[in-house]
């Protein structure tokens, strides 16, 4: 009888073509082989901290807590990792797991960049080949990263079918894969696609609330009453809410792209707007017309503008354990510029959907209340793209 | 069981694949009445998807198209129905879409719609083995044939494929997405020879087969040949004067493979 893997609730499994089903299953072999290994995970324990400067600080934003003048809160800095954002810890995992393989090649999506250049940093340092895919209209408003993968050594191609942003990435990335297997790992960016990878990258950025959980358990000697972070796949978002799941008090939030607003059609906000569907290989939620034609989402973070979440998002949605807000594009660029002028810390747009709903949220908490924030990434990226947002424009 | 297997009862079967609505659903009829006339066994209809993952630029492009020309997956239907009612069609018709078109459907009621309208089989290329038992009941229920795909990189998992399959098995020719190739690479005799010793459904090729010869030599070890893009290329070129072009072509593989 078959047997569909990888589920969370209903949600997951392997909605893939039967050319890629042995790639997954050798994957999942591998995966399962080298996660409880010593050998391996020392080896990713070593490059996490001296290569990608983790563990990352859990930094008290003190200005922040008073100018709001309710819970306390806490910013998990991922931005301060090698390449600015969370995207490596995932990535040199997938990269070592690779290299056991013995790929000699790894491909990838991006919507932003961050992933993008993560992989090609990884191929780097690992002396792999690293071809990445960018919807097109990304690589123009993310131009900086586009320079930076092909500093690394990476050929970054532009993708021109569909909305030309991330969904299409994910799309001609898959088609890559179905294309060239056997020397070919494909470093997914997200907790998404078809199992083993929503699992994988999941333990890959778990790291983020291993560490948060031990840090404020430090500071404070409790746990923190709110998890907020940014959610798009929903890779951060996962990360550093995954060792608080079973710890039933700790409020545990995602912040959707609502782009120009839930209530129209520029919205990339899944669990909001979205219905149950199946694409990119998993079952989840997933923006659509009533056909089941993927919707063309919009938001001005090019790293949450994908119409779909990852499908444990969608069971922790189901059950409620986790919540789902929406943040506009409006909220977003205020909250970048609100925190870098408060506390000097430029988030990436991505990480500022969290900061924006810290900012509605914290004033109606007590003082006595914490709050961690995970700010996903670095926003110099960002910058020529809010000052055109803001109308004035300036030269990279 | 549906009507399937009649296709491949008259010596090797030629299977062409049209995307519908692409220009318009009109000319996508009139396309399929050409192919029944040029000796077409079975024909493939794609209900277009916003973002058909295994199909190369052709497929993709033409899929894009129709869905900016309005088709909707009711309107294939009645296509489909205006083809069994009004003009004479009567080989045997799958469709080829992807799982969330059925899915957001509803299964069922896409199920019942299409046995209603006279389909036999459906091709999902984003739902494997493992997957196919959500889909697969309903469609038995209602005597239609979820096909199963057999890849150059399915080694062994063949067996438990193939055992499973009903209607024909898709043989994916090559590695990659649809579209058409010069030069085909995989050991085509011993994949066939592979699956043929585990069932007696019969086997159809496709995946970057565009030219007469290639397809001769495809039919020496599979019971048919299946053609997409080379078809949909003639589609894009010719816009509504298709048809009589489609026909031409089909006729000239139909020959090619007899």
């Amino acid at each position: 009888m078959p047997d569909s893997k990888g589920r969370f609730g209903i949600h997951g499994g392997q909605y893939i073509p039967e050319t890629l089903m042995n790639a997954v299953i050798e994957l999942e072999e591998a995966y399962n082989h080298y996660k409880n290994d010593p050998g391996f995970n020392k080896e990713l324990t070593e490059l996490l901290n001296e290569y990608a400067g983790r563990p990352s600080n859990l930094y008290y934003a003190e200005k922040m807590t008073k100018d709001l003048g309710g819970a306390k809160i806490y910013l998990k800095r991922e931005d301060l990792n090698h390449t600015g954002s969370h995207k490596i810890n995932n990535v040199l995992g997938q990269a070592l797991l690779a290299k056991k393989m013995g790929k000699t090649r790894l491909i990838a999506e991006t919507g932003a960049g961050q992933h993008g250049v993560a992989t090609a940093t990884a191929a780097a340092l690992f002396g792999m080949e690293c071809v990445v895919f960018m919807g097109k209209v990304d690589t123009e408003r993310q131009a900086l990263n586009v320079y930076r993968m092909k500093l690394l050594g990476a050929d970054v191609v532009p993708v021109t079918s569909g909305t030309a942003t991330l969904k299409d990435a994910v799309s001609e990335c898959m088609r890559e894969w179905t294309t060239r297997i056997d020397d070919t790992h494909y470093c997914l960016g997200s907790v998404m696609g078809p199992h083993p990878f929503p699992t994988i990258v999941r333990d890959f950025q778990a790291v983020i609330s291993r560490e948060s959980k031990a840090q404020v358990m430090e500071k404070e000697g409790r746990l923190p009453d709110y998890v907020l972070a940014c959610c798009g796949g929903g890779s951060n978002a996962i990360g550093s809410f995954y060792h608080y799941i079973e710890d039933k008090s700790v409020n545990l939030i995602g912040c959707e792209a609502a782009g120009r607003g839930i209530d129209t059609f520029e919205t990339a906000a899944t669990i909001n707007t979205g219905k149950l569907g199946i694409f990119h290989g998993m079952k989840s939620y997933f923006c659509q017309d009533e056909y089941g034609q993927i919707a063309p989402v919009y938001s001005i973070s090019a790293g949450l503008d994908y119409p779909g979440i990852g499908p444990e998002h969608a069971n922790l949605h189901d059950t409620g354990r986790a919540q789902y807000v929406a943040i506009t594009d409006d909220e977003a660029v205020n909250a970048f510029e609100y925190l870098s002028r408060m506390e000097g810390i430029i988030p990436a747009i991505e990480s500022a959907h969290a900061v924006a709903h810290a900012i509605k949220l914290a004033p109606t908490l007590s003082k006595d209340k914490i709050m961690v924030v995970t700010i996903s990434g670095r926003g110099d990226k960002d910058c020529a793209a809010i000052a055109r947002y803001r109308g004035e424009n300036i030269n990279e | 069981m549906s009507n399937i297997a009649n296709a491949f009862e008259n010596g090797k079967a030629f299977v062409p694949f049209i995307t519908c609505g692409d220009p318009d659903l009109d000319t996508t009829a009139r396309c399929v009445v050409e192919m029944q006339k040029a000796g077409a066994s079975l024909i493939e209809l794609g209900i277009p998807f916003s973002d058909p993952t295994a199909e190369g630029p052709v497929i993709m492009e033409a899929s894009l198209r129709a869905l900016e020309n309005g088709c909707t997956t009711d309107k294939v239907f009645d296509m489909v129905k205006r083809l069994r009612t009004e003009l004479n069609v009567t080989v045997p018709m799958v469709f080829m879409t992807y799982a969330n078109v059925v899915f957001s459907y509803g299964i069922e009621r896409f199920c019942q719609k299409a046995s209603e309208v006279g389909i036999d089989g459906i091709i999902l290329p984003d739902v494997p083995y493992e997957e196919k038992d959500e889909f697969d009941g309903i469609c038995k229920q209602y005597g239609i044939d979820l096909i199963s795909l057999i890849a150059p990189t399915s080694d062994e998992r063949i067996s438990m494929v193939a055992s499973s399959a009903s209607g024909f098995i898709y043989i994916v020719s090559s590695l990659g997405v649809t579209g058409v190739r010069s030069n085909i690479t995989t050991d085509i005799p011993s994949l066939c020879a592979a699956v043929k010793a585990v069932t007696d459904v019969p086997c159809a090729i496709g995946f970057g087969i565009s030219t007469p010869e290639q397809a001769s030599k495809m039919a020496q070890s599979a019971d048919g040949v299946i053609v997409g893009s080379a078809i949909v290329k003639i589609v894009a070129q010719y816009g509504k004067d298709a048809p009589e072009y489609v026909g031409e072509y089909v006729k000239s593989m139909v020959d090619a493979i007899r």
